[in-house]
């Protein structure tokens, strides 16, 4: 059995009345990719800001590099945070700073080392993005895909033992996308880090996963290797996985009170 | 039992409100040390607090500078003819002194500032959490509040007081140009009256609220930016409410400077 590098124990999340995660176990091992895979308002993303400790959980606990998120203090979170890396969807660049800056600024606000030594590691982590010689541009002034590629060196600046990636494909063409998830595929193998990504795209769930766990109004559904996602019989995997405009997620779309919402009934 | 519910939502929103920015601003100063002063990140501190100064306050003296010489001059055309009737038209320029070195020149460069810089780092700060930049800053181990709340609030603090000495310094010119040229005050006598009735609590008590005005824009601006939800529409409330929420609070606490000053009898 692989060492768990990320454990979620029972996790329960709420927001209001609305239970978003209710119950949720899973096990994250040392070194895979594993693919969290959802419709949009399943809680996945809810699931990735609970593993990166940005929300407490209301229930359960989630265990990551050994320790307990959920009973952390501030000094202990941020020394966790030193050891994980985020790709937001959007890159989350800072808008005011030029990407070598972006790239710089965990390295300048958590290490001693001296500005010469920073910026040949600024050059390294944009080489491996391949935006070494965009290094001087603003956001601003770069694409979607580029923004992303700058989120990911600046995510691994640290050196993490984890990525966490948002909907990295969201937004892209298909050329972008394909060559961000070779990216995540290299940074796997090249750094040996352990990747969660959240996402909706199949396509580039399929390149990247070695694991995927389908998320379905706040329960994990299924969790497999991809050929077994493939191969799955059930209803509402086939219907994700293979983008189907029947099956149990349409019917339960359609199944609303359609007629008395029409008619001023109940509901 | 909901009417009684509906009354005491404004209620309690307004304690809501008073309680997080008191929290941010007790937060920002406990931060402040270990911003300018520890070892790591005190490079970027100091670098972030140069660029929030120039942005805060360099780039709005001209327009203090402009609106207390118009109103230093406003001042002395109003009063002009009470004072003669008085015989008194020397004073116009003891009138206009302690009226803008302990009332005008801080309240009116705060309401100025309101507008310049509360409104831009509340509409930055709201822009920054719709595009994940907070939540990306956070996820870097990286506090926001030492990082983003701490230069704005001492930039803003310390370029106040400066702008406050720039604006009355505006104001009296404004006055004794309205004097020299319309009431027939020489410019020396002006100078002369003003140094005269002018005593160093007036100056001081009058850099104290400017301080305070300044802190209290910045925070007030970070905390409604940092609050924004809803995308380029809360971006747009936040910065709407910044404005308009600062200068109720401004002339309140300027109120409530001006008792205390009066029954300690500064």
């Amino acid at each position: 059995m692989p060492e768990a590098a990320i454990q979620v124990l029972d996790v329960v999340k709420k927001y209001g009345s609305r239970v978003v995660l209710d119950q949720i176990r899973l096990d994250v091992f040392k070194g895979e990719t594993l693919v969290i895979l959802g419709g949009s308002g399943s809680g996945k993303s809810t699931l990735l800001r609970l593993m990166i400790g940005n929300v407490k959980p209301d229930g359960g606990d989630i265990v990551s590099l050994g320790k307990s998120i959920a009973r952390m203090n501030a000094p202990e979170l941020a020394a966790y945070r030193k050891n994980i890396g985020v790709l937001f969807q959007s890159g989350a660049l800072f808008n005011s700073m030029s990407v070598a800056d972006n790239v710089a600024l965990p390295l300048r606000e958590h290490t001693d080392l001296p500005e010469e030594t920073i910026d040949i590691m600024v050059k390294i982590k944009l080489e491996l993005v391949g935006l070494r010689e965009h290094a001087e541009k603003m956001p601003s002034e770069l694409s979607g895909g580029m923004k992303k590629r700058a989120g990911l060196a600046r995510a691994i600046a640290l050196d993490p033992q984890i990525l966490f990636y948002d909907e990295p494909s969201a937004g892209l063409d298909p050329v972008t996308s394909a060559e961000i998830d070779q990216l995540i595929i290299d940074l796997n193998q090249k750094l040996g880090v352990t990747s969660v990504v959240v996402t909706h795209e199949m396509d580039s769930a399929f390149r990247i996963a070695h694991r995927m766990v389908l998320l379905d109004r706040g329960k994990f559904i299924v969790s497999g290797t991809p050929d077994e996602m493939k191969n799955s019989q059930d209803a509402l995997v086939r219907q994700f996985v293979y983008g189907l405009t029947e099956g149990p997620l349409t019917a339960r779309r359609r199944g609303h009170e359609y007629v008395d919402d029409l008619l001023g009934g109940p509901g | 039992m909901n009417q009684a519910l509906n009354l005491f939502r404004p209620i309690r929103a307004i304690i809501e409100f008073l309680g997080g920015l008191t929290f941010l601003l007790l937060d920002t100063a406990v931060t402040i040390p270990g911003a300018l002063l520890s070892k790591r990140g005190r490079r970027l501190g100091w670098q972030n607090l140069w660029s929030q100064m120039d942005r805060v306050g360099v780039k709005s003296v001209p327009i203090v500078a402009l609106v207390l010489f118009c109103i230093g001059a406003i001042l002395a055309l109003q009063m002009a003819p009470i004072l003669r009737d008085y015989g008194k038209i020397d004073s116009v320029a003891d009138v206009i002194s302690v009226a803008i070195f302990r009332e005008l020149g801080p309240l009116v460069s705060a309401i100025v500032l309101t507008g310049f810089a509360g409104a831009s780092i509340a509409a930055e700060m709201g822009t920054m959490v719709v595009s994940e930049e907070i939540e990306a800053l956070e996820a870097h181990a990286i506090n926001p509040i030492r990082f983003l709340v701490v230069p704005r609030v001492l930039a803003t603090t310390i370029m106040m007081v400066c702008i406050a000495i720039i604006g009355d310094t505006a104001g009296i010119i404004g006055g004794l140009s309205v004097g020299q040229w319309f009431l027939g005050i020489n410019h020396q006598q002006y100078v002369t009256h003003t140094f005269d009735i002018l005593k160093l609590k007036d100056f001081v008590t009058g850099l104290v609220k400017a301080g305070v005005f300044g802190a209290l824009i910045s925070g007030q601006a970070c905390y409604l930016g940092l609050s924004v939800t809803g995308g380029a529409q809360g971006v747009g409330s936040a910065t709407t409410r910044t404005v308009v929420y600062t200068i109720v609070a401004l002339i309140t606490v300027d109120l409530i400077f001006t008792s205390a000053f009066y029954f300690l009898g500064l």
